[in-house]
Parts: structure tokens; C-alpha cells; sequence
């Protein structure tokens, strides 16, 4: 059995959970300047503040299992990172804190402050994990089992782009959400809203994915060689259907659809970087293998996450449930 | 501007600055999340309203305290790659597994649950809400277990290997988590976290008592806090003791700075103030108990205590820190303990209510548990300098390649956002602690109709309670 790549499976998969449920919490931040009435801020707030401190977990488990499974990998991505995620962990602390504070504060100009603060909070977070993201497809400087590039390394016209990308997407998430979560004036906005945006992400998912392409020849060769071309070739054909698929539900006043769809698109853009990157961790030098954590820490750690996530999943699944349906803004349980 | 400090003593002071804020914010939700339960569950028991009461009263000091305490903690499991990329990549191996389970045990529960505990009353039964008071609890605990198996693995380091690429990887499990100072250090911090509490909540009664002698919440949270007080307060100074005994075991230079010895003497005396001088190898205007510190010690009042001068001056860590941070936060452990049995003697005497220069006291000390866990946690932090791993990797190898105006500036960065931020944070818990707590939390909101997250998760309890 390898371990490594349970762990890069594991891995992936924790990334992933953090993009979508921070997601959409964090997208509820995005539409927040769009929102006019105190009551559709309150609603669209109540709707996540059960669930972002959970949400943003995903987040400490990403960095901490990285930490533990592919040390090397974290020991070279944190520091060349270094400016977006010092601003990405600035950021949240603004986000998180609104929660709590917007409704401590006794004055309406306390209340916009802290609401400005979730509004950029959410804004830089999204657009520095973006960044993130970019910077580390196009690779990054190693020399010596360090990081060897300098702290400005990751802004790039590619890293601006998946940027704003990722921006775009939690913004289609947040709206999606709000869909699902709201009824009336304010869902009927939020569809127009997810209309325009899931235009906006089909044509970035597009540009990142042909951009990408023509930056390492291995990902090139990854999607165009025979016969990967044929196997992988479901894979975009899937990401149109779905999205076409997405903007019908939006349209036609589909409640949880285009929540799930959203999902769906995500997971979908996700697989593809993943089968792209594949088995690097750190393009273009360092594999999951050269990374890994000797195999009795993956063992070690193994044995508690093969018990304790489908807890968690189950123990997270259930305050879902007990915070179904809408959101109403006369239950007032503030 | 940005070339202030030198890469590696700016991420030293970024550390320091952001763990330091952090600390205070979960050492606090431990306490809080453990109170909330006991009066949660007595309520349940006694179905007493005045336990309803105080508990909507804690609960929105914890929303605050946790959210503070949940940012400025992701900060530091980030840190740890960014400023420190030398270290994790050679702990890795084997610190990070624990730092996973912190996560998968502790992060996890806490979150899923804390939900369910601020919003959840009015949609779940009153035993299931109870639960999820319950795993919050638990899992702040649980979150300290690993937090301080790593940290004491990083003191005492145990159970290791050091392979071919320099990586420490673990050959007995066991023995890295449960590494010889991890008990005591536990046990301490715990207790810490309890006191911190206690004497917040304690404080935060007073001042109400002092306004309104036949307030019944504050009396309940004044009787309670004084309770921990007067029980806890001793267990502590006895945990700090044994703690004491073990550092002088496995880190007995920090033993020295600590308690300003610069020669290793038989019948060592105990200095209780004085300016430890580095350079002269000597401590000025000191005070001290002769023989004391060999019978604290060694408890033999002719043992033999060690001091810096056993070993290299080089390695020395900053002895007047050391010694002064242990100083402050042994004088609050004894006044924490003295308030107790204050406490105690006015209770048999029937005034612990009216007492009111016990009252002022404790108002005083109402920040007491904050700054001794700081003061303790300066004495083990600085005094295990210069190393990361006690012995085995010094901080100076373990900082990443960065240059200095990157961390200079990211330094900047923090020192702003969390004065601000954090500042907000502990002016909005003061507003929290000036609302009279005898008064029915339904009326209160009643004029201001939309408030904040937790101010009344127990609603729907609220109504079945009568």
C-alpha cells in the first residue's frame, strides 16, 4: 500500500472540502457590498455564522496535514507564499471577527466598520488564495530542499488571473448558497447575481485552463499525449455540460440545484489541476515522494484520520441539518 | 524602515507577539467552556433559573473570546511555515501527526459543535444542546493535550530518530507524546486556564457586588469563583513545584536562569529579588533565604543546585527575563492563593457577599490568571533559548530563508491588525462585563431586536423553562 498516495488523496480531498464550504461563506462576503437592507445582511450573515468556524477548520487541517504528511512541501510553499498568505491570514482574522463584533458594537458606523472589514476581509482572503493557487502551478525556485526565489516571486499576470478566478467562484458559491438558504426579493437577486457569475467563472475556468497549458510542458503533455488525450477528454466535456446544466437550474428556480451544480463545476475544475500536477507537490522539482513524511508518520496519523473524518463528516453533516431549510428573519434566535 | 531587526530576530518577535495575544484567548475559552457546562448542566439538574441566567450571561463573552481565540490561532499553524520553514521541515515527521490530531480530535468538535451551542437551543432538545456544550468543552481540552505534547516534545524532545535528510522521525509514539515534561506541563496550564477564569469570572462579580450587594447572579458567580479559587489556587502552586522538579531534570540551565543562580552551589539559597547581571556573573541587591532553594529543589537542604556557569555562556538564554517573568508569575500564583482563603474565611463568616475590600481585591486580580500564564509561559519559552528542539536544533537554523524586510514588514503587519482588532475584541468584552447580570437577558433584547450571534441561543429553553 502507499502511503504517500493515500496522503496525497487525503490531502487533495481536504483542500477541496476547505475550497467549497470556505467557499461559499467567504462568497457571502463578496456579495455583501451588493446586499441593501440591514435585514438581507442579517439574513445573509445568519446564514453562515453556524457553520464558517468549521468551514475555515478545513483550512487549519490543510496546513497542519501538510505540515505532517509532506513536510518539505510546506516547509518551501509557506515561505514562498509568503506576502499572500501573510495578507490571507490578515484577512480572516477581519472576516472572522466581524461576525461577533458587528453585533457587539452600539452605534450604525461601528456596524459599517465591521462590515467593511468582513467585505475586504473576504475579498483579500479569496483573492490571495487565488493567487495562491497560481503561483504554485507556475512553480516555484528550489534549491536545496529550501525555497530559493525571492518575496515577490509569486505576482505574476497568471497569478493575478487565477485570482480573480477564484474570486469570481466563491462569489458564484456565496450566491448559490443565498439561493438556497433565502426566498423572495432576495433570492430572486441572488439568481441574477449567480446568472452573470457562473458566465464569469465559465469563461475563467476557460482562460486558466488553456493559460495553464503553455506554462510547464508536462501539463501539456499530461492532456495532449495518446491515450491520455482520450481518457481525460471527459473531463472538460463534463465542465460544459455542467455548466449549462447550472445556468438552466439557475433559471429555472431550482432551490439547492445550483448550489450542488456550483459544487459539482468546482470539483470538476479541481480534478483537472489535480491530474495536471500529478505527482508533483511543489512543481517543477519536488514529487509527493521526495516531500513525504517517512512512512511511520503517515501511518501514525493515518490510523486517526481513517476513524475521525467520516466523524467529523457525520458530526459536520449533522449541524447542517439542524440549521436546514430558510433562513427566517423573524426567527430571531440572536 | 523595514530593516529594523534582523530576519531571524523578527520572526523571534512575531512569534512571541502573536502567540502571546493567542494564548490569552484560548486559556480563556477552556475555563469559560468548562463553566458554561457545569452551570448548563446544573440547571438541567436543579432546573434553578438563576444557572440559566448566568449561563446566557458567560455565553457571549465565550462567542467573543472563541472567534478571537479561532483567528489568532490559524495565524499560528501558519506561521510555523512561513517565518520557521527550517523547522518544519526537519519536525514534520513528527510533530506535525500531533498537530493533525489536535485537529481531527479538538478543531474539528469544537466547531461542528460550537454551532449547535451558540444558534442551536431553539432547534435541538435540551439534552442534545447540553451535548454540544459538552464536546465544546471537551474538545478545548483535548486541543490543549496535543498543543502541549507538542510544545513540551519541542522542550524535552523523546521517542526520536534523526534521519538521512535531517528530518527528527519518531521511533516510539508513545514516548513523543507523552515526552517527560509533557504531564506537568499540562497539568499546569490546565489549571492555569481554570484560574484565569475563575478569577474573570470572580472579578467580574465583584464589581457587580460592589454596585449591588443583593445581586443573586453575581453572587452565584462570586461564591463559585472563590470556590475554584480556594481549591485550585494550592494544586497549582503544588503542579508548578513538580513542574519545577522536572525542568530541573531535563533542562537544568533554565532551572539556573530562573532562579539567578550563576555558580552551582551545595545549600543553595533562594533569591527572592534582585537584578541578575549577566556580564559580571552576579545578581545585585539580591534578597535571599539561605539553604531554601536546595530544599525547594533538591529537598535536602545540602543539595546541589546547578548554575549557569556548568554550562556554555554562549548558550546562556536572557537570564534577567527568566528570572523576573518566573518571579511575577509566582507572586500571583500566592496572591491567587491568598484571595482563596480570604474567600474562605469570609464565607464562614457569613460575609463573602459584603465584603467589600475583598471585593475590590478581587477586581484587581480579575486580569490575574492573564498575565501569570504569560509571565509562565516567558520563563519556559525564553528560557529553553537558544533552542527550538532543547538541544538537538538551535532558532537561529530553524527560521526560513527570507529576507529581512519581508518579516520586518509582516512583523509591522501583525503588531497593527491585532492591536486593532484584538483591541476592539477585549473593549466589547469590558461592554459585556458592565451588563448587570441579574437582569433577565429577554428584556434587554426586547429593545434592541436584531443582536448578536449567542445573545439568547437558549430561547427556545427559555420558554420551556417555566
Amino acid at each position: 500500500m502507499d502511503y504517500v498516495l493515500i496522503w496525497a488523496g487525503l490531502m487533495a480531498f481536504a483542500v477541496f472540502a476547505y475550497v467549497v464550504l470556505d467557499g461559499f461563506d467567504l462568497g457571502i462576503g463578496l456579495l455583501f457590498p451588493f446586499l441593501r437592507s440591514e435585514s438581507d445582511k442579517a439574513t445573509a450573515m445568519n446564514s453562515i455564522a453556524p457553520f464558517w468556524d468549521g468551514n475555515e477548520t478545513w483550512l487549519v487541517l490543510g496546513g497542519g496535514g501538510l505540515y505532517a504528511t509532506f513536510p518539505l512541501a510546506f516547509a518551501i510553499i509557506m515561505p514562498a507564499l509568503y506576502a499572500p498568505l501573510i495578507l490571507m491570514l490578515l484577512a480572516l482574522i477581519f472576516r472572522g471577527v466581524a461576525f461577533e463584533f458587528r453585533w457587539r458594537t452600539a452605534t450604525a458606523a461601528g456596524r459599517r466598520r465591521w462590515d467593511l472589514g468582513f467585505i475586504v476581509g473576504s475579498v483579500v482572503a479569496a483573492f490571495t488564495q487565488g493567487i495562491a493557487l497560481g503561483a504554485l502551478v507556475q512553480g516555484v525556485h528550489v534549491v536545496d530542499r529550501a525555497y530559493a526565489g525571492g518575496w515577490w516571486d509569486w505576482l505574476t499576470p497568471f497569478s493575478v488571473l487565477t485570482g480573480v478566478a477564484v474570486v469570481v467562484g466563491y462569489a458564484l458559491l456565496g450566491a448559490c448558497w443565498l439561493i438556497y438558504k433565502t426566498e423572495d426579493d432576495l433570492q430572486r437577486f441572488c439568481r441574477r447575481l449567480a446568472f452573470g457569475l457562473a458566465w464569469a467563472l465559465g469563461a475563467m475556468i476557460l482562460a486558466v485552463s488553456v493559460w495553464m497549458l503553455f506554462i510547464q510542458d508536462p501539463y501539456m503533455k499530461r492532456w495532449f499525449t495518446y491515450p491520455n488525450f482520450w481518457y481525460l477528454s471527459p473531463v472538460p466535456v463534463l465542465a460544459v455540460v455542467v455548466g449549462l446544466a447550472l445556468l438552466k437550474a439557475i433559471r429555472n428556480g431550482g432551490e439547492l440545484s445550483p448550489f450542488l451544480l456550483t459544487i459539482a463545476w468546482f470539483g470538476l475544475s479541481y480534478f483537472g489541476l489535480c491530474i495536471s500536477f500529478y505527482p508533483q507537490i511543489v512543481p517543477p522539482d519536488i514529487n509527493l515522494w521526495q516531500a513525504a513524511s517517512p512512512v511511520g508518520s503517515l501511518q501514525f496519523l493515518l490510523v486517526g484520520a481513517a476513524i475521525l473524518i467520516p466523524i467529523i463528516l457525520a458530526y459536520t453533516a449533522y449541524s447542517y441539518w439542524v440549521f436546514r431549510g430558510k433562513v427566517n428573519p423573524d426567527e430571531n434566535y440572536h | 524602515m523595514f530593516e529594523l531587526f534582523d530576519a531571524v530576530l523578527a520572526a523571534r518577535l512575531q512569534f512571541a507577539f502573536t502567540i502571546a495575544f493567542h494564548i490569552i484567548f484560548p486559556a480563556i475559552s477552556i475555563g469559560l467552556a468548562w463553566y458554561l457546562m457545569v452551570l448548563q448542566g446544573l440547571w438541567l439538574k436543579t432546573g434553578r433559573d438563576i444557572y440559566r441566567r448566568v449561563w446566557r450571561y458567560w455565553i457571549k463573552v465565550f462567542a467573543v473570546v472563541f472567534g478571537m481565540g479561532v483567528v489568532s490561532g490559524i495565524v499560528m499553524s501558519y506561521q510555523i511555515g512561513t517565518n520557521w520553514s527550517e523547522f518544519s521541515d526537519k519536525t514534520g515527521p513528527i510533530l506535525g501527526p500531533l498537530m493533525g490530531y489536535e485537529v481531527l480530535t479538538a478543531f474539528f468538535l469544537e466547531a461542528g459543535f460550537l454551532g449547535v451551542m451558540l444558534f442551536g437551543a431553539d432547534r435541538v432538545g435540551r439534552k442534545l444542546h447540553f451535548f454540544a456544550t459538552i464536546m465544546v468543552a471537551v474538545g478545548t481540552m483535548i486541543s490543549g493535550f496535543w498543543i502541549l505534547s507538542v510544545n513540551s516534545w519541542m522542550q524535552t524532545p523523546a521517542g526520536y530518530a534523526i534521519n538521512e535528510v535531517g528530518q527528527f522521525i519518531a521511533v516510539d509514539w508513545w514516548q513523543v507524546v507523552f515526552n517527560p515534561s509533557f504531564p506537568y506541563r499540562f497539568a499546569h496550564m490546565m489549571l492555569a486556564a481554570f484560574l484565569t477564569t475563575a478569577f474573570l469570572v470572580g472579578g467580574v462579580a465583584a464589581w457587580h457586588l460592589l454596585k449591588d450587594r443583593s445581586n443573586s447572579a453575581a453572587k452565584l458567580m462570586f461564591s463559585m469563583a472563590m470556590w475554584m479559587a480556594l481549591i485550585v489556587s494550592p494544586i497549582q502552586i503544588v503542579a508548578g513545584d513538580l513542574h519545577g522538579l522536572n525542568t530541573l531534570e531535563h533542562q537544568p540551565m533554565k532551572i539556573a536562569a530562573m532562579e539567578g543562580h550563576f555558580e552551582g552551589q551545595q545549600g543553595a539559597p533562594l533569591i527572592l529579588f534582585g537584578w541578575p547581571d549577566v556580564e559580571r556573573e552576579t545578581v545585585h541587591a539580591k534578597v535571599a533565604v539561605p539553604k531554601l532553594a536546595s530544599l525547594i529543589l533538591t529537598h535536602d537542604p545540602e543539595g546541589y543546585v546547578p548554575g549557569l556557569n556548568d554550562f556554555p555562556k554562549a548558550d546562556w538564554p536572557n537570564v534577567p527575563l527568566v528570572f523576573w517573568s518566573f518571579r511575577i508569575m509566582v507572586a500571583i500564583g500566592l496572591a491567587m492563593a491568598l484571595v482563596g482563603l480570604w474567600s474562605a474565611w469570609a464565607r464562614i463568616r457569613g460575609r463573602l457577599f459584603t465584603a467589600s475590600w475583598l471585593h475590590r481585591v478581587a477586581i484587581l486580580m480579575a486580569p490575574s490568571g492573564t498575565l501569570a500564564i504569560l509571565a509562565g509561559w516567558i520563563t519556559t519559552e525564553v528560557g529553553r533559548q537558544p533552542y527550538t528542539v532543547y538541544g538537538l536544533l538551535r532558532t537561529i537554523d530553524s527560521a526560513s530563508p527570507l529576507d529581512a524586510p519581508a518579516v520586518n514588514a509582516s512583523l509591522l503587519a501583525f503588531v497593527v491588525v491585532y492591536f486593532v482588532v484584538f483591541g476592539a475584541g477585549i473593549f466589547y468584552l469590558f461592554k459585556l462585563f458592565q451588563r448587570t447580570p441579574s437582569l433577565n437577558e429577554r428584556d434587554i433584547k426586547l429593545g434592541q431586536p436584531r443582536k448578536a450571534a449567542g445573545i439568547t441561543p437558549i430561547q427556545g429553553l427559555h420558554q420551556e423553562g417555566h
